[in-house]
């Protein structure tokens, strides 16, 4: 009886031990590499359907293409700050530290994400709509993503004591959370209100399904990559964290 | 509620000692949209249609300005401290120093904009308009505002800090506030940018006592 209760209170504190950074420290070392061979596996196959496989669009060309690395980042970057202010406001609630320095190592991937969604969209623009930049209301609000995210990193990297820095950025990008969706829609009436149809970028015939295929691949190979560096991120952090810690300076690579 | 006013009642005291800081930010609010008319040109059709982007971007700015004093000068010598630690909920207090701060920095400016709005050749219903829209849009300002005067509390550089954290979210204030005054000055129905901003005082009145509070009992932690 005794037995059976430690092993179930075992398999039930076997989830929450990932919890403690020196027992996520090495199961994440052991993921990295899976999530780097799906995301290239992802990565490859994407890009065939994209660039062989999909047809060529009757309006946009060739260039339209860029379409495949555009949408994927721009869902990312907004996923990724969910993600972020999920495990901050985690850290903030349960007073774990992990959760803290998870979402420290996926603003910059989030940043990272946004700024590419930003700089593929100006290229896809410029033949297209003949412009690097429009006001229209997803650019405007993925710009300030992007200042949401550099604000969080700005706050964090700017409080020398870690554990306030966490607290507060966690404050912050719960409030950001909030933010996204009054500012989006503020964006977007504010876009109808001032500016006539002459930029549309509602999509005009409905999208192929192997252009669907592209994107959904693309996207999944993005999701890989973002875990796989996330979890690389998260490790450095938890070596710079817990440096005074025995069980650090007990690593192999730590030691040489 | 006594402490409440308490509060108010000292800062305002505060501020009335030390009346400078408080007209440089006024000033600051006129100085800015006087140079746009100079660095654009004087033309009166062009100076109506930029009025009110000028005009709130500037007060943007200028709240801005202020936001430091809600909590920096507190901290630094322990009063913070004091006050967290007493019987009264933190989150009373910290609206008090929230309406001080609007009574000081949001007030005058919605006092001063149809001044500004007369450089600008508004006729008199886009300055009605302008007016009230300020009315309901400068406490959301100060009010969340105060979350990242209480976030950057003893970090370096905290003012610089402090813009790019609020700035991104002062965003839909900006764009429902000047919308009400080209709205009027194009002759379309204004109230649904009053609703908006009124939604948007609502929601921050509910919300960022609460969220200021916690991000203050964090800095003096």
């Amino acid at each position: 009886m005794s037995n059976l209760n430690s092993l179930s209170t075992n398999r039930a504190l076997n989830w929450f031990r990932l919890s403690s950074p020196s027992t996520f420290y090495p199961v994440a070392g052991k993921m990295i590499p899976w999530f780097w061979g799906l995301s290239i596996i992802f990565g490859l196959a994407g890009l065939w359907v994209s660039f062989f496989v999909a047809p060529v669009d009757a309006v946009q060309g060739q260039g339209y293409r860029i379409i495949f690395i555009h949408v994927p980042t721009s869902w990312m970057s907004m996923f990724i700050y969910l993600v972020m202010a999920g495990w901050a406001g985690l850290g903030l609630v349960f007073n774990t530290r992990l959760s803290a320095m998870m979402a420290q190592a996926l603003a910059p991937i989030g940043a990272w994400m946004a700024f590419l969604s930003l700089w593929t969209g100006a290229f896809w623009g410029k033949p297209m709509w003949g412009a690097w930049w429009v006001w229209d209301a997803r650019l405007t609000s993925e710009l300030i993503l992007l200042f949401l995210y550099l604000g969080f990193m700005a706050l964090q990297a700017s409080i020398d004591n870690v554990r306030r820095a966490d607290k507060a950025g966690a404050i912050l990008a719960l409030v950001g959370v909030v933010n996204v969706p009054i500012i989006y829609f503020s964006v977007k009436w504010w876009n109808t209100l001032h500016q006539g149809a002459s930029v549309s970028l509602t999509k005009a015939p409905a999208m192929a399904q192997t252009m669907l295929w592209g994107m959904l691949l693309m996207a999944l190979c993005l999701w890989m990559y973002s875990i796989a560096v996330g979890l690389m991120r998260v490790r450095a952090i938890i070596l710079e964290r817990e440096s005074h810690a025995d069980w650090v300076q007990q690593l192999n690579e730590v030691k040489n | 509620m006594s402490a409440l006013l308490t509060i108010i009642r000292r800062d305002l005291l505060l501020v009335m000692r030390r009346k400078s800081e408080v007209l440089t930010a006024l000033f600051f609010f006129v100085i800015v949209t006087s140079l746009f008319p100079l660095g654009i040109g004087a033309e009166s059709a062009l100076l109506r249609k930029i009025a009110p982007g000028v005009i709130w971007v500037a007060a943007l700015l200028s709240t801005l300005l202020g936001l430091q004093r809600i909590f920096a000068a507190d901290y630094i010598d322990g009063t913070l401290e004091q006050l967290a630690l007493s019987p009264k909920p933190l989150v009373l207090l910290v609206m008090g120093k929230i309406i001080a701060h609007w009574v000081v920095c949001g007030l005058p400016l919605v006092i001063l904009a149809p001044v500004i709005g007369l450089q600008f050749d508004l006729d008199s219903s886009s300055l009605r308009t302008l007016t009230w829209a300020l009315l309901l849009g400068t406490p959301v300002l100060s009010l969340v505002g105060s979350i990242g005067a209480a976030l950057t509390l003893g970090v370096r550089g905290a003012s610089v800090l402090m813009s790019l954290l609020i700035l991104p979210l002062y965003i839909p204030v900006l764009i429902f506030g000047a919308g009400a005054v080209y709205a009027d000055s194009v002759g379309l129905d204004v109230t649904g940018h009053f609703s908006l901003l009124g939604a948007l005082l609502i929601l921050a009145l509910a919300f960022v006592p609460w969220v200021s509070a916690a991000a203050v009992k964090i800095a003096i932690e």
